[in-house]
């Protein structure tokens, strides 16, 4: 039997917060699925939501001219998917595709934008992980982008 | 057995390298090529342990390092897979079936296969970085009862540049190895994951205290790869490193591989990370 997915609480991007903090975010979100191949976010829609991604696999497209897409990233259970709903115009930037089924949190990204009088302590909480989180991608980025298998490199 | 090989079996010399044939030739990608070397008029073949490497000479041309990619376990085949980049190694690919190259090796320190005795391996391969290691998988396998449990993490830059993509992906059906492969860049249809290596570790279950890694692949690749193990706990003293630098003796006389206080020709190229560690950030002259 495959282990039990993980609840909420237990998603390493909400784990440690307290009790309060996790009630508030579970109000605006709900657990959604998607089938291979299922597109979750398509380049230039709204972008309103985060996912938490529980399991499966989701891998980030980018459609180039003339090329047709490419594949950048592979994310999976326990990553964070989507962050164009930080800034204005919040529109997705980039194609994302299910590679196998995918279960995933769906949290409502207006209630994570900024400070309201909803969300006094959360919201430098979570900006604080999202920031690690955008480190480490920056950080694979910058590798991947070094093309260290040229050769000659 | 090759654990007990002795280091070196030179049949002329230190610097002398011995004319043998190829026996045949095998495409890995577009760039690079699997040559098998006829050893079969040597006593006991060409034992060599894994991590070793020997000294290729394409005649009139000029002599390079390159990595003994085959098994261990079957000294009477010598396998080397060299990538064309340069003169040299256009010249070892214009050798052909039946023509004659000069070798002389095996040099260097192997992977610390004993250490690793008992303990979970994970194996970092870049690129062709996996020619090196690709001896020493082929021995946990043999031996695989000895062993913890394997990993082995393989990237490249795209799907078309991974060396041994069959061998694999058979080793990741057998299960005895857990195989996770990454490509930097891939079109729709490639399954596996997208993304650098180290990023695979994170899928890697890892208890800091009983894991080996050893690691071969661009400098900068097994830099990130350190720092991904460093933070899940691993010791810089179980961390292994294969290094390449420009090399011409092999035998530590001419200075051109020194690593400030290390010859990598006869120091390493294994290395464990805690003696590269003050120097690998230094930048060549
Ligand atoms: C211990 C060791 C093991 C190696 N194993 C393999 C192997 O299994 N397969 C393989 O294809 N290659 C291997 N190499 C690298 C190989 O020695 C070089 O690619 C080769 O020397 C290139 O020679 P060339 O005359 O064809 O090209 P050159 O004209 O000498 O070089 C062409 C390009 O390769 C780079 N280069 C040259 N020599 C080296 C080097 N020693 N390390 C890194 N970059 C270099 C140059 O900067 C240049 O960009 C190994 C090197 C070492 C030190
Ligand atoms: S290659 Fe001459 S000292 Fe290492």
């Amino acid at each position: 039997m495959p282990p039990p997915l993980p609840s909420l609480e237990q998603h390493p991007f909400l784990s440690g917060l307290s009790p309060e903090q996790v009630s508030l975010v579970a109000r605006r979100s709900h657990a959604v699925s998607f089938p291979a191949r299922a597109l979750l976010l398509r380049e230039g829609e709204q972008a309103n939501t985060l996912y938490l991604l529980r399991s499966g696999r989701v891998v980030l497209e980018q459609n180039v001219p003339g090329r047709g897409p490419t594949l950048l990233e592979t994310l999976k259970g326990g990553d964070i998917l989507g962050l164009s709903w930080l800034f204005p115009p919040y529109r997705w930037h980039l194609d994302a595709r299910a590679v196998e089924p995918v279960e995933a949190f769906a949290i409502d990204a207006s209630c994570l934008r900024g400070p309201t009088p909803e969300h006094p302590v959360l919201e430098p909480v979570l900006a604080m992980r999202l920031l690690r989180h955008l480190y480490d991608r920056l950080e694979r980025v910058r590798l991947q982008r070094l093309d260290v298998y040229k050769a000659g490199a | 057995m090759n654990l007990h090989a002795p280091l070196s079996t030179f049949a002329a010399g230190p610097m002398t390298p011995e004319p043998l044939r190829v026996r045949s030739i095998r495409r890995e990608t577009a760039d690079t090529w699997t040559f098998s070397i006829d050893v079969s008029r040597r006593p006991g073949g060409f034992p060599f342990r894994p991590g070793q490497f020997n000294m290729l000479y394409a005649f009139g041309v000029g002599e390079v390092a390159i990595s003994i990619s085959g098994d261990p376990g079957r000294p009477g085949e010598l396998l080397h897979t060299v990538r064309t980049v340069g003169p040299v190694t256009h010249a070892l690919r214009g050798i052909g079936r039946g023509g004659t190259l000069g070798v002389r090796g095996p040099y260097g320190q192997p992977w610390p296969l004993e250490e690793a005795r008992g303990q979970d391996v994970v194996v970092v391969a870049g690129g062709l970085g996996l020619a090196p290691l690709r001896p020493a998988i082929l021995h946990l396998l043999r031996h695989r009862a000895e062993y913890g449990r394997v990993s082995v993490l393989m990237g490249a830059r795209t799907p078309e540049d991974l060396p041994f993509r069959r061998e694999l992906m058979r080793w990741r059906t057998n299960s005895r190895l857990r195989v996770l492969v990454s490509v930097d860049k891939a079109s729709p249809g490639w399954t596996e994951h997208v993304g650098v290596v180290p990023a695979l570790l994170r899928d890697v279950e890892v208890e800091p205290a009983r894991t080996v890694a050893w690691m071969c692949g661009p400098e900068v690749m097994m830099r990130f790869a350190v720092r991904e193990l460093e933070r899940l706990g691993v010791p810089d003293s179980r961390i292994h490193l294969s290094l390449e630098r420009n090399m011409k003796c092999a035998v530590g006389f001419c200075g051109h591989c020194q690593l400030v206080p290390h010859f990598v020709c006869k120091d390493g190229p294994v290395f464990p990370y805690e003696r590269l560690r003050p120097f690998i950030h230094l930048r060549e002259v």
